[in-house]
């Protein structure tokens, strides 16, 4: 027998933002049902304002670390659902606290909704019929009504009673998408993918964009930053990047003599050229992975000289979040075995020996100025732009095709 | 004598079609070194992943927890010499114990040729080994216990998971090393709940092709390299890797893993019928674990060499085993059933008849019938070829 019958979502902040429920509680919801695409079975349900999720036949314990994504979501329980009668709403809570196994004491309180008044009992009087079967049968159950580290949550509708007493962290955030939408600039780095689960996580819809250099970055390169995006689409439910054929407004720059100024230059014209996807994809903002003062390219006078290629603003999640907390996000989100992989993106190429922390705006926009075709050269990196849909669960199907274009079988496994 | 059946599976099964066919494929196609970065390495590399991803779920492990390499016997040097040399917190003590395969055996000894210690502890006269005696050898300078899960003899099945918990609650800071060459694909373990550090399997045990083995390495457990070179398998195992026999070893080990309580529920029927028979006869001593596995028979036969016996039984078209296939050829009495108490007319005289995947009713009723006549046959003799 299955130990839970539903899973109850609760979305904590919506509640704040009075007229916009609506449409926050929408887009939750549109969130969970693209997460459960890959469980067809699961169906979501609203009802008496709340969200169910059936799992159909797919078991509960799946479907709790999928919809620990369901960003706005700031807590889940399991829930059990029988017959509104007494005797087997003590036997299911039983069953709940039997499962949780208990080796040291526990302190508890029963809770009792009683929403069909018709139920024979009074709230007052269902709670102690509910509670004491269960403390002589659990010897290390205490009652606590003040600080119970288990609330035992009994609601009594006319068709079904629900009881459910564990309570399951949530991503928390705003529901995604609510906030807009901006482009996140995705490296193969550690900081970009954590940055653009932070934005998705407070209701941004994000699309990525990678600037690959072939072949002075590997196909290998490119595979992982497929693979970093795979994953915020298995947050996102969808997740759409573009990848710009970077190598000519790279090299164009290695011919000028500035090699201190390489990386300013590099990553001004990255800006560009993602503005010019942003404007077409009408994302209103720029994303980075940005740390104050992590490279060269991050200090203040640096971020100072970069930011001025762009007109649109530049949202940076991590800009004073330090390495060991971005790193412990990415193992949590499931990234960081993906960012160490150890192909080179095309911000390692051509890295002077000196990169400058403190680039002169005034001899960047000289060399700009002189750079042969630069203004073209971004242009047609735009236009050459190719983009790739990735969806939750499609990380297989993903699979399955570069298989099969290495000549790889799958029956052969 | 027209048939032949086998009943030697504890030696080596005859590879999975689906196994043969995979390999030939693979060869065919890809000859690339899963080291090269040109587009002929990568797909070779990502077939060697695969393999690993597939090999993972069928021990319901990490793909960065396997190591492939040539079998189990390499595994277990891995295991056991790996985790020695490369201790440096002083322990230089391992427990194992009397029953285990040669590798293990072997290994040890060879430590102490550098100056580690072994306990060798003795099992009980079922041929089990007691957890209290196996922990009672740990001592303070213990760095490794190192036991098999199903003895190749006898069958019997140690209790593993009794082992794993009550070691890691003694001294969490040994590490737990499981021979499952002949567990794998009979019994259902899991690695984590055991708490086992080192796992080792063969592919051809379990109808793969023979020179693939792996070692499961929990994450964060650190070995000496035996094999140094091109840093492959994550520089615990260099040399070019065997990509096609990798593929369809992972092909089998997956089957295995998916048919395993079929298969053990088929065995264990079949083993009940042979075990009817052996009892049947006087002059048989049948092997009798507590626990025993579900593909193994053993019997011995007081007053005859195992190698008489053997050679009878194949005659009527029967291939049966000795000691284990690595020990058979010798004459010396059987260490297992030595250190399990046996005198040495039953040391000398054992038989295994183990099973496999394509026995049917009708095979074993053939085995049944040929060994009673075997033993019509012999019974006569006994005495006269008694050392």
């Amino acid at each position: 027998m299955k130990k839970y019958d539903y899973l109850l979502l609760r979305f904590g902040e919506l509640t704040l933002k009075g007229r916009n429920r609506a449409r926050f509680e929408k887009a939750a919801v549109e969130h969970v049902r693209a997460l459960l695409r890959p469980y067809p079975d699961a169906k979501v349900r609203r009802e008496f304002g709340r969200v169910y999720v059936d799992p159909g036949s797919e078991s509960v314990e799946t479907l709790i670390p999928v919809l620990q994504n369901v960003f706005g979501m700031t807590s889940m329980s399991p829930v059990r659902a029988v017959r509104p009668e007494l005797d087997e709403i003590v036997r299911a809570a039983g069953e709940l606290i039997e499962a949780m196994e208990l080796t040291e004491e526990l302190t508890f309180k029963t809770n009792v909704r009683r929403v069909w008044k018709d139920f024979p009992h009074p709230t007052h009087e269902a709670n102690p019929l509910i509670a004491s079967p269960l403390l002589k049968r659990f010897p290390l159950l205490k009652v606590d009504m003040h600080d119970p580290k288990l609330e035992l949550r009994i609601e009594i509708r006319d068709k079904a009673a629900y009881v459910y007493g564990e309570v399951i962290p949530g991503a928390g955030g705003f529901p995604l998408g609510t906030n807009g939408k901006a482009l996140l600039l995705l490296s193969g780095g550690i900081d970009s993918p954590v940055a653009g689960w932070s934005a998705l996580r407070r209701g941004l819809e994000v699309e990525c964009i990678h600037f690959h250099s072939y072949p002075f970055t590997s196909e290998k390169a490119k595979e992982k930053v497929i693979d970093l995006a795979q994953v915020l689409a298995e947050y996102a439910g969808k997740v759409r990047l573009h990848i710009v054929p970077f190598t000519e407004v790279q090299t164009s720059f290695t011919q000028m003599g500035q090699d201190n100024l390489m990386i300013t230059l590099m990553r001004r014209s990255m800006l560009r050229i993602a503005t010019k996807i942003a404007e077409r994809e009408k994302a209103l903002a720029l994303v980075t992975g940005e740390s104050l003062g992590q490279v060269a390219s991050q200090t203040l006078p640096s971020m100072n000289v970069i930011e001025r290629a762009t007109e649109l603003p530049i949202l940076r999640p991590l800009v004073m979040t330090d390495k060991d907390e971005i790193i412990r996000i990415s193992r949590q989100i499931g990234t960081y075995d993906i960012s160490i992989l150890p192909y080179e993106d095309c911000c390692t190429l051509f890295v002077p020996k000196s990169p400058t922390t403190n680039p002169n705006l005034r001899i960047v926009n000289k060399v700009e100025a002189v750079t042969p075709n630069l203004e073209r050269l971004i242009e047609e990196a735009a236009d050459g732009t190719e983009t790739i849909e990735l969806f939750a669960g499609g990380s297989r199907l993903r699979r399955e095709e570069t298989d099969q274009e290495a000549d790889i079988k799958q029956e052969w496994f | 004598m027209s048939v032949m059946l086998n009943f030697d599976h504890a030696a080596s099964t005859p590879a999975h079609p689906d196994v043969i066919r995979t390999i030939a494929e693979v060869m065919a196609v890809h000859s690339g070194n899963p080291s090269s970065i040109h587009r002929s390495g990568e797909a070779a590399s990502k077939l060697l992943e695969r393999s690993r991803e597939v090999c993972a779920e069928a021990l319901d492990v990490k793909p960065g927890e396997i190591v492939f390499t040539s079998g189990a016997t390499e595994s277990n040097n891995l295991a056991i010499k790996g985790v020695m040399l490369g201790r440096s917190d002083g322990r230089r003590h391992i427990v194992t114990t009397q029953i285990e395969h040669s590798s293990v055996y072997e290994s040890c000894r060879q430590l102490e040729s550098l100056g580690f210690e072994t306990t060798y502890v003795q099992p009980e006269s079922d041929g089990t080994v007691s957890t209290d005696r196996l922990l009672a050898a740990v001592r303070q300078d213990t760095a490794l216990v190192s036991i098999m899960h199903v003895n190749n003899e006898t069958g019997a099945v140690q209790p593993i998971e009794e082992i794993g918990r009550r070691l890691k609650s003694l001294d969490s800071r040994v590490l737990l090393h499981v021979d499952g060459v002949q567990g794998f694909g009979r019994l259902a373990l899991d690695l984590k709940a055991a708490s086992i550090d080192l796992y080792s399997v063969s592919a051809h045990k379990i109808r793969g092709p023979r020179g693939v083995g792996l070692l499961f390495v929990r994450e964060g457990v650190r070995l000496f390299p035996l094999l140094s070179g091109g840093g492959q398998e994550g520089g615990l195992r260099a040399g070019t890797e065997n990509v096609a026999s990798i593929v369809g070893a992972a092909k089998a080990f997956r089957l295995a893993a998916e048919g395993r309580t079929e298969r053990a529920a088929k065995m264990k029927a079949f083993r009940d019928t042979l075990v009817k028979e052996v009892r049947l006869h006087q002059a048989l001593t049948l092997t009798e674990p507590i626990k025993p596995a579900p593909h193994i028979v053993h019997f011995t036969f007081p007053g005859l060499k195992s190698q008489v016996i053997l050679h009878t039984l194949e005659e009527l078209g029967m291939l049966v085993s000795a000691q284990s296939a690595c020990a058979a050829k010798t004459e010396k009495p059987s260490r297992v059933l030595s250190a399990m108490g046996r005198e040495r007319e039953h040391a000398t005289s054992g038989i295994r008849l183990s099973l496999g995947d394509e026995h049917t009713q009708e095979d074993i009723r053939l085995l049944s019938e040929a060994l009673d006549k075997a033993v019509r046959r012999l019974a006569p003799l006994r005495g006269e070829s008694d050392n």
